[in-house]
């Protein structure tokens, strides 16, 4: 073999190692965060695995928003109409979060079957609904409907 | 009547568009020169007329003219005038009537400077601009007509701009990185013109470089102007979030990267051309991609303004008319191309495809990250969603031997470079760099493993650019006198490799040195950040002309000195009734100090976060420094110089043929 087509060689080794390591470090990296979503229903149902982090989306169920006094520590829980998730979070939220809204919350499930969400996500306006979460939802007018009327009934009573 | 006539000259020059892109392709086939000539008062005339056609939208918006439905959807009589107009591109009609008049304004500058090129190629050349243009003018009149009516329910006031989008960044960011998006057309033109004519020769590459790089400058502003833009407006200080929407536009500059780089060999070497060819499809395809991903709305993002399947499925054809059409050409036409120069392995010539390799890996483990959650969506195998953790894995891994390449391979000299003759001039930059990144390491005493990598490679691409400078001013006389007679583009270089360098070391150190907390704060509290205290010390209400406001008041001290007062506020938009973070930001070249209001809680007290960020501002300095190093390139006489040369040596190869 001549000098010339062994150094050809050489290089093409080198390329294919380096795209093969970059290949293998990449569905490694895949593999380890993948982030499926899971409704509320499926996750009371006990679908959720405990243990690695997936989204949760839902309507934050009106009047169920509890902070603590003295940290950011707030609890709440997520519906899809059928079945509830509590949920705990600590930090802000964001501007769009409110009760009654759709959110995803991406987190892990702990052995007391609530949600430790890491990150709380509410985009858009009002009357957004992540795509993930209507889909999921048998009726999502009904069931914003219902949220919405609930709100009422608590701002009368107050 | 002024909106109607912006929608006949939508029409006008849709009409033109078709003429540009059938006209003068058929005669530079046929060789027929009254057809070619068509192409440069077409490419003129389409950019005139979608000029009009913006100019009456803009005017729309200016007189609130609420019948206009885009108008109704995006602006407000409260609207502040600046806002009204960068309002014109806040959505999805108007956003792509920009890219149509920014396509027919970099079409129109081709024909301008294109005046010593030869008649076939710029025909080519433009032809295959039209062809993009009538896509884009069709996509605009057949789905998103900007200048609909609401005649004759039409309302007394719009529904006001999103208010993320009512700010200076809105106003640069989008025209800066369309830019750059639609520039990669011209360098894609270029590719597919040579391909048409067979005749992929250092001239092509040569003509292809400055646009390339023009467009390149423009995106890479583009996208530090979003990651400035996302990191104070959307109140969490974040500057990069591996959000699909900002992929869309960061694909495209890595294989434009590329671009840049795999040109330069084919102009001087004439090698890798159809290598070269192939990323100018890429990338002009990773463009059109972005564009599909933003403006189909199969995301969900700030960026997903309409969701609405005929678009998607529009551009998604147009998409894989234009990616099948060219590789279809690349296909044929590419099999011929032969290299007219070997090289060695050590050579700069194999560091320059290393880096194209690297470049090209990285943006298709970015493109698989973008688009695994919509292809598992589409076939079926469940919702997921690709977190920031898989692309800060992968990403790092991939610079590593990307700059390391930089710091070692940009000096290499074209053809072979020895091994030993390597070492001798490396070693000593390299024991410098290991012991200065060291030496920085041990008086930081965080995060050694970051700090001491990113300081390495960062010191080594420095190195390198110093090296480098070496070599060109051994034969000088003195440094000053070889300093002057450095070519621009020999500065454009050494300022853009510099560029990637403060880069990553603003990005690293901001990652891994920020000082987060996010806190419970009452008014008359205040908190310990880094060197500094800040006292919380009110709130009151204030009002702006389309919302009201929350504002807090922070004073920070460093040891007992008043240094500053910072003001983050909390919005809250009258018309859309949407709230918003304003940030107040402590700007410095070492580090920033960001505040900004969260949510109010029980007794007075608000949620507030309160960050330390060290080096935050390098990391859109060193894409500064990457943007003027190109721009002082394309400066570079010798592409003027050069066409000339190119016209009489293609002359005579005409002749020899």
């Amino acid at each position: 073999m001549n000098p010339k087509r062994r150094q050809k060689l050489a290089l093409i080794g080198l390329l294919v190692l380096g795209v093969g390591a970059a290949v293998g470090l990449t569905l490694f990296a895949l593999k380890q965060n993948i982030n499926l979503y899971y409704d509320a229903s499926a996750v009371a149902r006990g679908e959720a695995p405990v243990g690695p982090s997936f989204r949760l989306g839902g309507l934050v169920v009106v009047g169920s928003v509890l902070r603590a006094s003295d940290s950011l520590k707030v609890e709440f829980r997520l519906t899809d109409c059928e079945r509830e998730v509590p949920v705990r979070f600590q930090g802000i939220l964001p501007d769009l979060f409110r009760e009654g809204q759709g959110i995803i919350a991406m987190g892990k499930l702990g052995a007391d079957g609530v949600v430790e969400a890491s990150e709380v996500l509410a985009k858009h306006d009002e009357n957004y609904m992540p795509p993930e979460v209507a889909e999921g939802m048998k009726d999502v007018d009904a069931c914003r409907a219902a949220q919405k009327a609930m709100a009422k009934a608590l701002e009368a009573r107050s | 009547m002024i909106p109607e006539l912006g929608h006949f000259a939508l029409i006008t020059a849709f009409v033109v568009a078709s003429f540009q892109a059938l006209i003068p392709l058929w005669g530079a086939q046929t060789g027929q020169n009254r057809l070619m000539a068509v192409a440069r008062p077409a490419a003129f005339l389409q950019f005139a007329l979608l000029s009009l056609a913006f100019a009456c939208l803009t005017q729309a918006f200016v007189v609130n003219d609420f019948t206009v439905a885009y108008v109704a959807q995006n602006s407000n009589s409260l609207l502040p005038l600046r806002y009204r107009i960068s309002a014109v591109w806040g959505a999805h009609e108007g956003s792509l009537l920009l890219w149509a008049l920014t396509l027919a304004g970099w079409t129109a500058a081709v024909a301008l400077f294109s005046r010593r090129l030869p008649r076939e190629m710029v025909a080519r050349v433009l032809g295959v601009m039209g062809v993009i243009a009538v896509g884009f003018l069709s996509f605009l009149l057949f789905t998103s007509n900007p200048f609909r009516r609401l005649l004759p329910d039409f309302p007394l006031d719009g529904g006001d701009l999103n208010p993320l989008l009512q700010d200076f960044g809105l106003i640069v960011h989008p025209p800066l990185l369309y830019m750059g998006y639609v520039g990669f057309s011209v360098a894609f033109a270029f590719a597919i013109a040579a391909l048409l004519a067979g005749r992929l020769d250092s001239a092509w590459a040569r003509w292809s470089r400055p646009w390339t790089t023009v467009a390149w400058c423009f995106l890479t502003v583009g996208i530090a102007l979003g990651s400035w833009w996302a990191y104070y407006e959307l109140g969490w200080g974040g500057w990069w979030f591996w959000d699909p929407v900002e992929n869309a536009s960061f694909m495209p500059w890595l294989v434009g990267t590329g671009l840049i780089h795999s040109l330069a060999v084919s102009e001087k070497r004439g090698v890798f051309k159809s290598w070269t060819v192939l990323l100018a499809i890429a990338a002009f395809s990773l463009s059109l991609l972005g564009t599909f991903l933003v403006r189909s709305g199969v995301l969900t993002s700030v960026h997903a303004f309409a969701s609405d399947p005929v678009r998607g499925l529009f551009i998604l054809g147009f998409l894989g008319v234009i990616v099948g059409g060219s590789l279809l050409i690349y296909a044929l036409r590419a099999g011929g191309v032969r290299s007219e120069g070997s090289f060695e392995l050590l050579s700069r010539e194999t560091g320059l495809l290393l880096n194209n390799v690297i470049l090209a890996v990285c943006a298709l483990v970015i493109l698989l990250g973008t688009l695994l959650p919509l292809l598992s969506d589409a076939f079926g195998w469940g919702k997921l969603s690709v977190g920031p953790p898989y692309f800060n894995t992968v990403f790092p891994a991939l610079m590593v031997p990307l700059f390391f390449l930089m710091g070692a391979g940009a000096w290499l000299r074209w053809k072979r470079h020895g091994l030993a003759e390597w070492f001798r001039r490396a070693r000593f930059s390299l024991a410098l760099c290991l012991v200065l990144a060291l030496g920085l390491t041990l008086w930081l005493g965080k995060k050694p493993m970051a700090v001491f990598g990113v300081s390495f490679l960062a010191l080594w691409i420095l190195a390198g650019v110093w090296i480098d400078l070496g070599d060109k001013l051994k034969h000088a006389l003195s440094w000053t006198a070889g300093l002057r007679r450095l070519s621009r583009s020999q500065w454009g270089m050494l300022l853009a490799h510099a560029g990637i360098a403060v880069c990553a070391l603003g990005a690293v150190f901001t990652t891994v040195l920020s000082e987060e907390h996010d806190l419970r704060l009452t008014p008359g509290q205040s908190v310990a950040v880094a060197d500094y205290r800040l006292a919380f010390s009110g709130l009151k209400e204030v009002d702006g002309p389309n919302y009201q406001a929350m504002r807090g008041e922070f004073q920070v001290y460093e040891g007992e000195a008043l240094l500053t007062t910072l003001y983050p506020e909390k919005r809250a938009y009258t018309v859309n009734r949407t709230s918003m973070t304003e940030a107040a930001i402590k700007p410095g070249l070492l580090h920033d100090l960001y505040v900004s209001l969260g949510e109010p809680l029980d007794g007075g007290a608000w949620a507030v976060r309160v960050y330390y960020k060290p080096l935050v501002r390098w990391i859109w300095l060193g894409a500064l420094l990457m943007a003027l190093g190109g721009a002082l390139a394309v400066s570079d006489p010798r592409y003027r110089l050069a066409r000339q040369q190119a016209k009489a040596s293609l002359g005579k190869g005409v002749e020899a043929a």
